[in-house]
């Protein structure tokens, strides 16, 4: 512990030195920007910056490559909440009750919410990535294809568990969002599946274009045509920060989203969107209303931002103690540090401690960074709540076509998020929920990938998923939940999510 | 006929179409113990056509119209906007094509004046453009005369 402690302070001469301070500054700065704009997520950020470090030092590079990253998480917020755009795929569980609390004029509550619960997640994912990194990272490592599917189906069986309107909608959308994610070339056999001559669905239908549709262009095909427009909200200062009982009710949300989001962070996959999925059915099963979910609940927004923000330190655990990228973002972090000569890896911590230590110590200093900067910018943003919105969403429209077309630069996902919009429009007029369908298609390649990887190690043998311990209690607690759904359906005929559902269609409960 | 009892149909429907689809492109489904690439498309089709088998033959309250399609005209100006924009983005360039958007969008669709929604229009295409091409280096397209 003292040697920890000894490492720190080292670490925090190095970060608190005025060029390290600067550089997690405009990190920060950039990765916000980055974020707030729809489409261009931290992924894309950091790949696109990566070329304006190359004149740094390796620790300064480092610095504020990270700083883009947490800025790009964070700033995925602000569209969720105010424009209803998620940024990227870990910010759609932000925009259900994100964006009904702006609706409701409580925006700017809200973008704090959302500032403190990342704050508070970022920072105590960094004790933990500082505290438990090596453990932590030979835990994950045992993590081979069996358990990553377990894991895989847990998480769905969650959700579906966790789901407060019909559960066979749920799973009609989840097999949906799955199927969709069968588009492109099989990895293992190299087909091309539903791809039909286009090069560029070879690479399935990207997260962006259909998360964007499905909830940017299908808000605004649902709202703008109303007979009454949506009422221009005029936030007045006072409103601009939470109230006592919208703390208290964020206050346990975000620890179990900072609890559970840096554990699953530090899984392979793509973590932390898993996380904001995971942690907003747990905070919905945990909460005494869970018919508010949807309508402007704080514990909906606390939980799964605070879970994507703990998530992204997570990451880093396998990447530095162990030099494994646990996800795209990671490896291009990883990249970037080889590219200024730096191996991260068991022996970075003994042969380049002021590099380690000063990246965990940099992380310290920009989750306070991005507090300070965040905090008052929340006045700023809200306006945005201002513009009628016959002007609101043809800015909206522009955003979402150029944030799509920026990713790949191709007119293929733009109109992918088109068709995207349309089925999310006819989904929400039939009452069906859109966010399983990007969890579908977030999970499908990689349950797909581990069950024949599975299977491959094991020569077809399913024992493989039984005889493997982390993978048969993963499963054991999976098929828990289903019986559990099964045992309560058969012994009330209908159970309190369906009471739940026809109670909000104002029917009566039998 | 029930919203529900529709979706179920669709769903199922969307589910066959999946199946005559692995079967016509050919793709090898395997076996249980080496399974190939239409063999997870199948296992998720045949779940999909059984939920939406089920929901169709559920008592879902409320029939189709009960949803409430009367801003369909205006959902159509937006998707003909958009499917513009898609067309004509590469050919005519990024700024022209969003202008000329929105000043359709603002001025035809919203009846706004044209003044204001022609400087909204090309004060946002321009503004976007400056920000992602020019300062961070996003390549868009430009069409003729360098627009």
């Amino acid at each position: 512990m003292l040697e920890t402690v000894g490492n720190l302070a080292l670490g925090f001469s190095v970060a608190l030195s005025p060029p390290i301070l600067f550089y997690a500054f405009v990190g920060c700065v950039v990765g916000t920007l980055v974020g707030v704009l729809p489409g261009v997520g931290p992924l894309a950020g950091i790949s696109l910056l990566l070329p304006a470090t190359f004149g740094l030092d390796a620790t300064r590079a480092i610095v504020m490559l990270a700083g883009i990253y947490y800025g790009a998480m964070y700033g995925g917020s602000t569209t969720s909440i105010l424009m209803r755009i998620p940024g990227e795929a870990a910010s759609v569980m932000t925009c259900i009750d994100g964006y009904a609390m702006a609706r409701k004029g409580r925006g700017g509550a809200a973008l704090a919410i959302a500032a403190v619960g990342s704050y508070v997640a970022g920072t105590a994912s960094v004790v933990g990535l500082m505290l438990l990194a090596p453990p932590l990272a030979d835990f994950a490592l045992r993590f081979g294809p069996p358990e990553y599917l377990a894991l895989l189906l847990l998480g769905l069986f969650v959700l579906a568990y966790m789901s407060s309107g019909s559960m066979l909608r749920s799973l009609a959308m989840a097999l949906l969002g799955l199927l969709l994610g069968m588009v492109g070339i099989d990895q293992m056999s190299g087909y091309f599946r539903f791809a039909y001559g286009r090069v560029e669905l070879g690479d399935g239908l990207g997260v962006v274009p259909v998360a964007v549709g499905l909830f940017g262009v299908a808000e605004v095909l649902a709202t703008a045509g109303q007979t009454t427009p949506p009422e221009v909200v005029k936030p007045r200062l006072r409103d601009l920060l939470p109230s006592r009982a919208e703390w208290r009710e964020s206050a346990a949300p975000i620890g179990r989203g900072t609890g559970l989001g840096f554990l699953i962070g530090i899984l392979p996959g793509s973590a932390h969107i898993i996380s904001s999925f995971v942690s907003y059915a747990v905070e919905k099963r945990l909460s005494r209303h869970p018919e508010r979910f949807g309508q402007g609940a704080v514990a909906g927004l606390a939980g799964p931002e605070s879970a994507n923000n703990a998530a992204t330190s997570g990451a880093m655990v396998p990447m530095l103690a162990l030099g494994v990228p646990s996800g795209p973002i990671p490896a291009v972090m990883l990249a970037a540090m080889m590219v200024h000569g730096v191996s991260p890896g068991p022996l970075l911590i003994q042969q380049q401690p002021e590099l380690f230590w000063g990246f965990v110590a940099s992380m310290y200093v920009g989750n306070v960074v991005l507090l300070i900067l965040n905090l008052p910018l929340v006045g700023l943003f809200v306006n945005i709540l201002r513009v009628p919105y016959p002007y609101l969403y043809p800015a909206v429209l522009v955003f979402s076509m150029l944030g799509v077309y920026a990713v790949n630069g191709s007119v293929v996902d733009v109109w992918i998020m088109l068709a995207m919009g349309i089925l999310g429009w006819v989904l929400r007029k039939l009452d069906f929920e859109t966010a399983p369908v990007v969890l579908g298609l977030v999970l499908a390649p990689m349950i797909e990938l581990s069950l024949r990887q599975s299977l491959a190690m094991s020569d077809g043998d399913y024992g493989i998923f039984v005889s493997r311990p982390i993978a048969a209690v993963l499963l054991g607690a999976g098929l828990l939940l289903v019986l559990l759904n099964v045992v309560s359906f058969v012994r009330r005929g209908l159970d309190w999510r369906a009471r739940l559902a026809l109670t909000e269609k104002g029917g009566e409960a039998p | 006929m029930t919203a529900e009892r529709v979706s179920g149909v669709a769903l199922a429907l969307l589910a066959l179409a999946v199946l005559e689809e692995c079967r016509r492109l050919g793709l090898p489904r395997g076996t249980l113990a080496s399974p190939g690439p239409a063999y997870m498309p199948t296992v998720l089709a045949l779940a999909l056509l059984a939920t939406g088998v089920l929901l169709a033959l559920g008592r879902g309250a409320g029939t189709l119209r009960d949803a409430g399609w009367r801003e369909w005209r205006h959902t159509l100006a937006i998707l003909a906007t958009c499917a513009f924009v898609a067309l004509a983005l590469e050919r005519l360039g990024y700024r022209l094509t969003m202008s000329v958007a929105c000043v359709f969008l603002l001025a035809v669709v919203e009846r706004k004046g044209l003044v204001p929604a022609l400087l909204f229009s090309v004060g946002l295409a321009a503004g976007t453009y400056y920000l992602f091409d020019t300062l961070l280096r996003v390549q868009l397209p430009r069409g003729p005369l360098g627009l």
